[in-house]
């Protein structure tokens, strides 16, 4: 079977252990995890889980079915029609060239976010495909570390 | 009311109508036992393992279809009774394990017997709790219950730091469950129901294919009514032997890696598979590419994630079995027409003529299929068998007649040796009238031979068989069929001395090497109103048959084994 990427939230209820939960299903049943986010949805007692997954379409239901039966999980949304967005930071030489790097970030939603003696801190936010885009022409600079955030999603 | 955590567990389980607590004390958890011994309400019954006291709440749940519950203390208690949870996890039991744990402030810094349980424990228990302050405790308790015995049921741990149990609260118990994130659904989707009554009207070859869950939603006499009214076939997975009675003319038999004949080419050749309750575990589908090639399947099922995992269904059914059957029946009713499956019967009496469930008897050894076939014939529909894991477990589930559900209790997911001795006692103890047999092998009986002592202790008389073939019989076979006869840490030669093994513990013990002996044996045992353990010698290199290869389909049956 055909494999395919899925980006799935899952609304759980804000108590210990469910990120467990869910990490923990995913390793014990051989589930691939790509990116896993989580924070509290404000005003609620409920953390908003976005996780990119991929596989087969048995494999993905089974995901999505699985992530029901866990007692705290209160919704599974397999996104069709989403935004998703995606940050990373990354951290070049002051050397580098400012202007060239601040007109890439404009271009993937960023900008620099932090100068400091001897680096630079640019962000950009953006969908994955994006995202992977900006890192691959931030290569160009010479880029000291790379941090991404995973995705978060929203079903439009 | 103000009590202490320890004294509204007790108030839980006895709110609970829980009769009997099967457990063992230690560090973390005496705060319970502390109350425990001031009460009358309910009854503990201290095994001598945890492992077995986990195993006996289950098979004590698996016979009375209530709750089970034991207790453990904190760290080794606990991991001894991880297994016990596995167990009744894979076979969807309803329990509550109720743990110690080290005190709140000394979790995580790898105290005294301190192990991360609800870590240990996720991937096997439907829910489990470490309850982190005393306001929780009622809440938690009473969600274990109900959650336990809801929806799938399964085994819920509640994991409660000594300090907790030390301390004094504020007591309701809660009337009833709000649970958002949780709500079972039972009543299955009308319009797919209506769909499946269609399929069935128009296959030509159904087949009722009756699972586990048919027990554990106390289903049989509905599903009995269903084939009844339709007069269409139907085979019994391991776990749902008795549901539809062994007399039934309708039942074709077991179905899987050691069923009958005809049931596995009744599964081969259905064009529509009527799945109740049931879970297409491997053990059954042999090879999936040559599974039920020309079926259609409807699948009812509580447990939305059973269905589609292992196969495609063409009409999904999330519900529970006996309200669905319930509601397929009244559909059915007056269109059925029951001949429309005549031809399909007959064909499948033909392939069970062809080659019936059998093997061949003997008069200088006894045949441990001889010894099931007997007991059945004097025992019959009254007693309740447990099992342990091996040929032995197998040749009970094909040879005994049992005829209602919850007379027959195995583990047939986790395969757990050492589980039938500690669920006899459980089944017996929730069961004082029926009489109780354990049919072990004498690789299984020694996992847990501790709780002869329990056993005697107690006064609860479980006959435990041991058809005792000096093997580790089921490796054994397969070292046979498939290692050219390597038998690779599989014999037993060197046994105890099994009379006096159960009489220095407070049993009774029988050595049988002829089939008048057993008779006599099984009276004297019935008669002593002990524990007992009835040696039986039989036929050291008996094969357990007919056998799907692993991996191999599920027509390609060995039906005899020929020495080369
Ligand atoms: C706890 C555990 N360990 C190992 C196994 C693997 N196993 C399955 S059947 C079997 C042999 C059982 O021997 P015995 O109890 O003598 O029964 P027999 O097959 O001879 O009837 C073994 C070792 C198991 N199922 N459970």
């Amino acid at each position: 079977m055909e494999k395919v990427r899925r980006v799935i939230s899952v609304i759980v209820a804000n108590e210990a252990q469910v990120l467990a939960r869910v990490s923990g299903l995913f390793a014990g049943r051989g589930y691939n995890i790509d990116s896993l986010t989580v924070a509290p949805i404000p005003d609620t007692q409920l953390s908003h889980m976005t996780i990119v997954t991929h596989g087969n379409r048995r494999v993905i239901e089974q995901i999505v079915k699985q992530l029901h039966k866990l007692i705290p999980a209160f919704k599974v949304i397999e996104h069709e029609q989403m935004v998703e967005k995606e940050m990373v930071l990354i951290k070049f030489p002051i050397e580098s060239p400012i202007a060239d790097i601040q007109a890439l970030c404009t271009a993937y939603n960023g900008g620099i976010v932090n100068v400091g003696t001897d680096m630079l801190i640019a962000m950009a936010a953006d969908e994955q495909q994006r995202i992977a885009h900006f890192i691959e022409a931030a290569k160009r600079y010479h880029p000291i570390e790379i941090v991404r955030s995973g995705v978060v999603a929203m079903e439009r | 009311m103000k009590m202490s955590g320890a004294q509204m567990v007790c108030e839980a389980i006895i709110a609970e109508g829980v009769r009997t607590v099967f457990g063992y004390p230690g560090g973390a958890i005496m705060n319970v036992y502390d109350e425990i011994y001031k009460q009358n309400a309910f009854r503990h019954i201290l095994t001598r393992h945890e492992q077995a006291a986990v195993h006996a709440a289950d098979g004590y749940a698996r016979s009375t279809g209530e709750v089970g519950v034991a207790m453990v203390t904190s760290g080794p208690g606990f991991t001894n009774a991880v297994t016990g949870l596995a167990t009744a996890y894979m076979d969807s039991i309803p329990l509550v394990v109720i743990s110690g744990q080290v005190p709140l402030s000394l979790i995580g810094t790898d105290g005294f017997q301190e192990v991360d349980a609800v870590g240990i424990s996720r991937p096997c228990t439907k829910h489990n709790y470490l309850v982190r302050s005393i306001e929780d405790l009622p809440r938690i308790l009473k969600e274990a219950f109900y959650i336990a015995r809801s929806g799938r049921p399964g085994p819920v741990l509640v994991d409660i730091p000594k300090d907790i149990t030390g301390e004094i609260g504020e007591f309701v118990y809660p009337e009833s469950v709000d649970l958002p994130t949780y709500k079972p659904r039972y009543k299955g989707n009308d319009r797919q129901i209506k769909k499946a009554v269609e399929a069935i009207l128009k296959a030509k070859k159904p087949l009722l294919y009756v699972g586990g869950g048919t027990v554990l939603s106390n289903a049989a006499e509905g599903v009995r009514a269903f084939a009844e009214l339709t007069q269409i076939p139907a085979v019994e997975t391991l776990m749902a032997r008795g549901v539809m009675g062994a007399r039934n003319p309708l039942l074709v038999g077991m179905v899987g890696m050691h069923g009958s004949y005809a049931a596995n080419m009744a599964m081969s050749e259905t064009d529509l598979i009527v799945s109740l309750g049931a879970r297409f575990d491997d053990r059954v589908t042999g090879k999936l590419s040559e599974f039920a090639r020309y079926a259609d399947i409807i699948h009812i099922d509580i447990d939305p994630a059973n269905i589609g995992k292992i196969v495609d269904v063409d009409y999904p059914i999330v519900g529970d079995v006996g309200t669905v059957v319930a509601k397929m029946t009244e559909m059915i009713r007056e269109r059925v027409d029951p001949d429309r499956y005549s031809v399909w019967r007959d064909i499948l009496k033909r392939y069970d003529e062809l080659h019936p469930l059998g093997y061949e008897d003997s008069e200088e050894v006894i045949k441990p299929q001889w010894v099931i076939e007997r007991l059945g014939e004097r025992l019959g529909g009254d007693a309740i068998i447990t099992s342990d894991v091996g040929q032995h477990q197998m040749w009970a589930a094909q040879f005994y007649p049992f005829d209602r559900p919850r007379q027959w209790i195995n583990s047939g997911g986790l395969g757990t040796m050492g589980f039938g001795f500690p669920a006899a006692i459980g089944a017996k103890v929730g069961n004082p009238d029926k009489t109780v047999i354990n049919v072990t092998g004498d690789g299984s009986i020694l996992m847990n031979v501790q709780e002869l002592v329990t056993a005697a202790q107690y006064g609860v008389p479980v006959i435990n068989v041991i058809l005792n073939n000096h093997f580790l019989g089921m490796v054994r076979q397969w070292q046979t069929f498939f290692y050219d006869k390597r038998y690779s840490e599989t014999d037993l030669s060197f046994q105890p001395d099994w009379k006096a093994l159960a009489r220095a513990c407070g049993g009774e013990g029988y050595d049988v090497e002829s089939k008048e002996q057993f008779d006599e044996a099984l009276d004297a045992a019935i008669a002593s109103g002990k524990v007992c353990f009835l040696n039986v010698a039989v036929d050291r290199f008996e094969n357990v048959l007919p056998m799907v290869p692993a991996g191999g389909a599920l027509y390609n049956m060995l039906l005899e084994h020929k020495e080369k």
